[in-house]
């Protein structure tokens, strides 16, 4: 386990350098100019010259990806070109939100996901089955956006019974959290759906039946873990995909996380600040990736961690 | 309604009278609704079971035994199957009409159930102790304490070692007859009155078979069960049964006391069955021992050694490696059949896999006196050519969206030996040789019956006019009279073409009756091999001896009191680096007659 666990931890630090690389690899290439932005429209050549060089934007890739990479190592993110501040305070603010906002919209896909595959899968070939699959294939396919505004017309503005937007109570979460939930749910009700069939036709599901246990007791006791299997590895892949919505559903609703920070910096090309977000968000997919496979042996004997 | 009252409940409708039958099932009919209506799987089976009868149904594939089974249990897979007509009385309860929630308290209670695959039977992702537990909390009011206790009980009632053990055990950390006796011991547990067994031994190994089927016999004379086994093989039902249930197409078409159907069966159908029952000794089909010919040889192998590595570690260094083929020698000669037995993990099919080039292996291995090992691309390809497979799963190892003319036709095409034209031409003849209709190339794989595949499959092998065919448990998925009819086609093939063939198998009769020579292996190597009549005129290793004991056979008259009995489980091939196996050294005992000392 603990071989295991250190091979993994430093197989992580090896996709995070390559992450590294690869992202301030293209900002480096991007057409924009992050010194254009800091010093204005009617700066001189000479001031934008003498900004270029004090950032040290003139050197050329390696040596700039190499300072950077020993900052980073200890401990340094650098500082935003435009807010004037630490990157790692910067992020260290606003990560909370950010964190609750993802857990929330996990626990949402789940239940909604988990429950709708269940029952469409215990139901399979029926009205209910097939009304669910439309449901959560209306979910996969609609944008983010969409789903965001409609939920803010209907919930907040219509019926008043979530706030607009802001942060600070759990009413504020519930309608952010479900439109980034909306979107997995649908991908989580087909594969629970899949692999519950799958693991309902199992011999050992006809033993447990043959038992006399209870319809319900064979369904979560037996099928359950087994069908879940699956689900729990894409959940540690899922991390990444919520991100990508948590940018833009942080902007929708005002959520005052680092989906907000980093669409701000990309519009004003602050790199310090997207290169610190991105390393972040990659720290948090390795780590929630590694937390599946470190969960799936607690429910399944036969896999073991080598 | 408490758990202890709804156990009283049942019990009071169980059958009390020593003189009435335990079951007695008139007029069952059983349909399946299909695209074009529904369909009758079993029609109007009557038969009533005995208290401490052991009743066979006999019967091959499709003959609607398993439905009959899962009828018993209320578990037919609904909506789909459903009983029609007729009724299952237990006691005064009709089984066939009872609802689900009265259902479930005899279930597993009064009448309990062991499947054939117990490799599959146990949910994986919770421990032994707690699937027993769960049974017998499910129709008692014992507490979870007083429930492990009777769990531990039963554990040891089917001979497990250590049951306190084996409790906390997972069922991946079992071997297929331990858990099949762990679902023995589920099944039994509640002292059920009635057990159904469906094909309990078939999906085991020979020598587990007959342990597990003494263990059956042994707890059905204490406990006075009513045992209803489902099997397709006649041998056990020679063993086990004091009547005979024969079902063809959904429909019995004899019963009768086992002695009495084993000496004179009524139907020709039964009198088939049991005709194609490969059995040891001279029984039906067994060929002419040949004179080993003097020709050079078609294949050789010389101290193959197949090892599988595993990783583990912060570096991933091998820690620990299965031997999977340790050193074994052999060679075939054109027009011989080579038999490779041994029970699964031995190493044979690892063996298979290496000749036909489909592993990395160590070692020698000549094909037509060509080394593989110092060959180009090229030249390796040609040589594979001589080598063809035929698997044991008919249903899995064809393509199920391809024709299976195309399936034939495919190994010509990927070695460039004929065009599409001239293939054409080729598998009709194939076809034809192996006795399937022409007009069925143009047809999907699921169009065809289990034995009407492993033509197909044979038929793709010989495409390429191979001078060996490897068959890895060619008939071992088929049915007995399928089976007979397979080995009769490999016969006449190899007569007719002079093709050899490394004949795999776990089934010493059906081994018997169509090798030359027989190779025994055990834990990776070869501890005895000679000539089939040395064999099993003679076997001389111990293991050799077990196998051969261990067939069921087909004759009431002959049945065994005490099956051979294991030593305890067969030893992992597993070990760790550097911690080699012992050679075993083999030696002549006469006549080319070689056991390992």
């Amino acid at each position: 386990m603990i071989s295991y666990l250190g091979r993994r931890i430093i197989q992580s630090i090896l996709i995070l350098l390559g992450i590294s690389l690869i992202t301030f690899a293209l900002l480096y290439l991007l057409p924009a100019d992050p010194v254009r932005q800091i010093a204005g429209r009617s700066a001189t050549p000479a001031t934008v010259e003498s900004i270029r060089r004090q950032l040290g934007l003139d050197q050329p890739f390696l040596v700039q990806y190499g300072r950077y990479l020993w900052s980073l190592l200890q401990g340094d993110l650098g500082r935003s070109y435009i807010q004037r501040s630490e990157v790692s305070q910067l992020i260290v603010a606003r990560l909370p939100a950010t964190l609750l906002l993802m857990l929330g919209a996990i626990v949402f896909e789940l239940l909604i996901g988990l429950t709708m595959g269940i029952v469409a899968a215990v139901r399979r070939g029926t009205r209910t089955d097939q009304s669910l699959m439309v449901v959560s294939f209306i979910g996969v396919s609609a944008p983010q956006f969409v789903v965001g505004l409609l939920l803010l017309y209907v919930f907040a503005v219509k019926l008043g019974w979530f706030p607009i937007g802001g942060y600070g109570t759990f009413s504020h979460l519930v309608l952010p959290a479900l439109t980034v939930a909306v979107m997995s749910s649908g991908w989580y009700a087909r594969m629970m759906r899949s692999s519950m069939i799958d693991v309902l036709r199992q011999d050992y599901i006809r033993t447990a039946r043959a038992k006399g246990l209870a319809r319900a007791t064979v369904l979560l006791r037996h099928a359950l873990p087994n069908a879940i299997l699956p689900i729990i590895a894409m959940i540690g892949i899922d991390i990444g995909i919520l991100m990508g919505g948590i940018v833009v559903v942080e902007s929708v609703f005002g959520w005052p996380g680092i989906g907000q920070l980093v669409w701000q910096a990309i519009q004003r090309v602050d790199i310090p600040i997207i290169m610190g977000v991105t390393l972040v968000s990659a720290l948090a997919i390795v780590l929630g990736n590694l937390l599946a496979d470190i969960i799936a042996p607690l429910i399944d004997p036969r896999i073991k961690l080598r | 309604m408490s758990t202890g009252e709804i156990n009283r409940a049942a019990g009071a409708s169980a059958p009390a009278a020593a003189g009435k039958p335990v079951l007695d099932v008139s007029g069952l009919t059983i349909s399946v609704r299909g695209e074009d209506g529904a369909r009758d799987v079993v029609r109007d089976l009557s038969f009533t079971l005995a208290r401490g009868e052991t009743l066979c149904i006999a019967g091959e594939s499709g003959s609607g035994k398993s439905m009959t089974s899962l009828a018993i249990m209320g578990l037919l897979p609904q909506p789909a199957a459903y009983v029609s007509a007729g009724s299952i009385l237990f006691g005064d309860l009709d089984l066939a009409r009872l609802e689900e929630g009265r259902m479930r308290r005899i279930r597993g209670n009064r009448v309990a159930m062991i499947f054939q695959e117990p490799m599959t039977s146990l949910n994986p992702v919770l421990s032994i102790g707690r699937q027993l537990v769960e049974a017998i909390e499910t129709h008692t009011a014992l507490s979870r304490s007083q429930a492990r206790e009777k769990a531990i009980e039963a554990l040891r009632a089917v001979r497990i070692s250590e049951a306190e053990t084996r409790m906390k055990q997972f069922p991946h950390e079992l071997s297929g007859g331990m858990r099949q006796r762990v679902m023995i011991a589920m099944a039994l547990a509640l002292d059920p009155d009635i057990l159904i067994a469906d094909e309990p031994t078939t999906a085991l190994d020979v020598t587990v078979q007959g342990e597990v089927l003494e263990l059956l016999r042994d707890l059905q004379r204490s406990r006075g069960t009513s045992i209803i086994l489902i099997t397709h093989d006649m041998g056990v039902v020679a063993e086990m049964a004091d009547r005979v249930i024969v079902m063809r197409d959904g429909a019995m078409i004899e019963n009768g006391r086992t002695e009495k159907i084993f000496k004179a069966p009524a139907t020709e159908y039964t009198t088939a069955l049991l005709a194609a029952v490969p059995r040891i000794g001279g029984g039906s089909g067994r060929q002419e021992s040949r004179p080993p010919g003097s020709a050079e040889p078609v294949a050789s192998v010389s101290d193959l050694q197949v090892r599988f590595d595993l990783r583990g570690g912060l570096l991933g260094r091998v820690q620990r490696r299965v031997h999977a083929v340790e050193g074994v020698s052999f060679s075939i000669r054109p027009n011989e059949t080579l038999a490779l037995v041994g029970e699964s993990g031995c190493g044979k099919s690892t063996t298979a896999k290496a000749l036909a080039g489909l592993i990395p292996y160590a070692g020698d291995i000549r094909v037509g006196g060509r080394d593989l090992a110092g060959l180009g691309k090229d030249e390796r390809k040609a040589v594979r050519r001589e080598v063809q497979m035929v698997f044991q799963d008919p249903f899995a190892s064809l393509d199920p969206r391809m024709r299976v003319g195309d399936l034939v036709a495919e190994p010509l095409i990927i070695h460039k030996i004929a065009t599409r034209r001239e293939c054409r031409d080729r598998v009709a003849a194939l076809f034809e040789r192996v006795g399937l209709p022409a007009d069925g190339m143009e047809r999907y794989p699921h169009e065809f019956s289990g034995g009407q595949r492993q033509r197909i499959c044979i038929a793709r092998a010989l495409a390429l006019r191979p001078r060996l065919v490897i068959a890895d448990e060619s008939v071992s998925a088929l049915d007995v009279s399928v089976q007979a009819r397979v080995l009769e086609l490999l016969r006449e093939l190899q007569q007719d073409l002079g093709v050899a063939y490394l004949f795999i198998s776990h089934d010493m009769a059906v081994v018997e009756n169509i090798s030359d020579r027989v190779a025994v292996m055990y834990l990776g190597q070869i501890v005895e091999t000679g000539t089939r009549d040395q064999v099993f005129s003679n076997p001389a290793h111990p293991y050799t001896q077990r196998l051969i004991d261990a067939v069921p056979i087909p004759d009431p008259a002959r049945r065994r009191a005490r099956f051979s009995r294991m030593d305890g489980e067969i030893p992992s091939p597993t070990r760790a680096v550097g911690d080699e196996p012992q050679r075993v050294v083999l030696r002549d005992i006469g006549g080319g007659h070689l056991v390992a000392a």
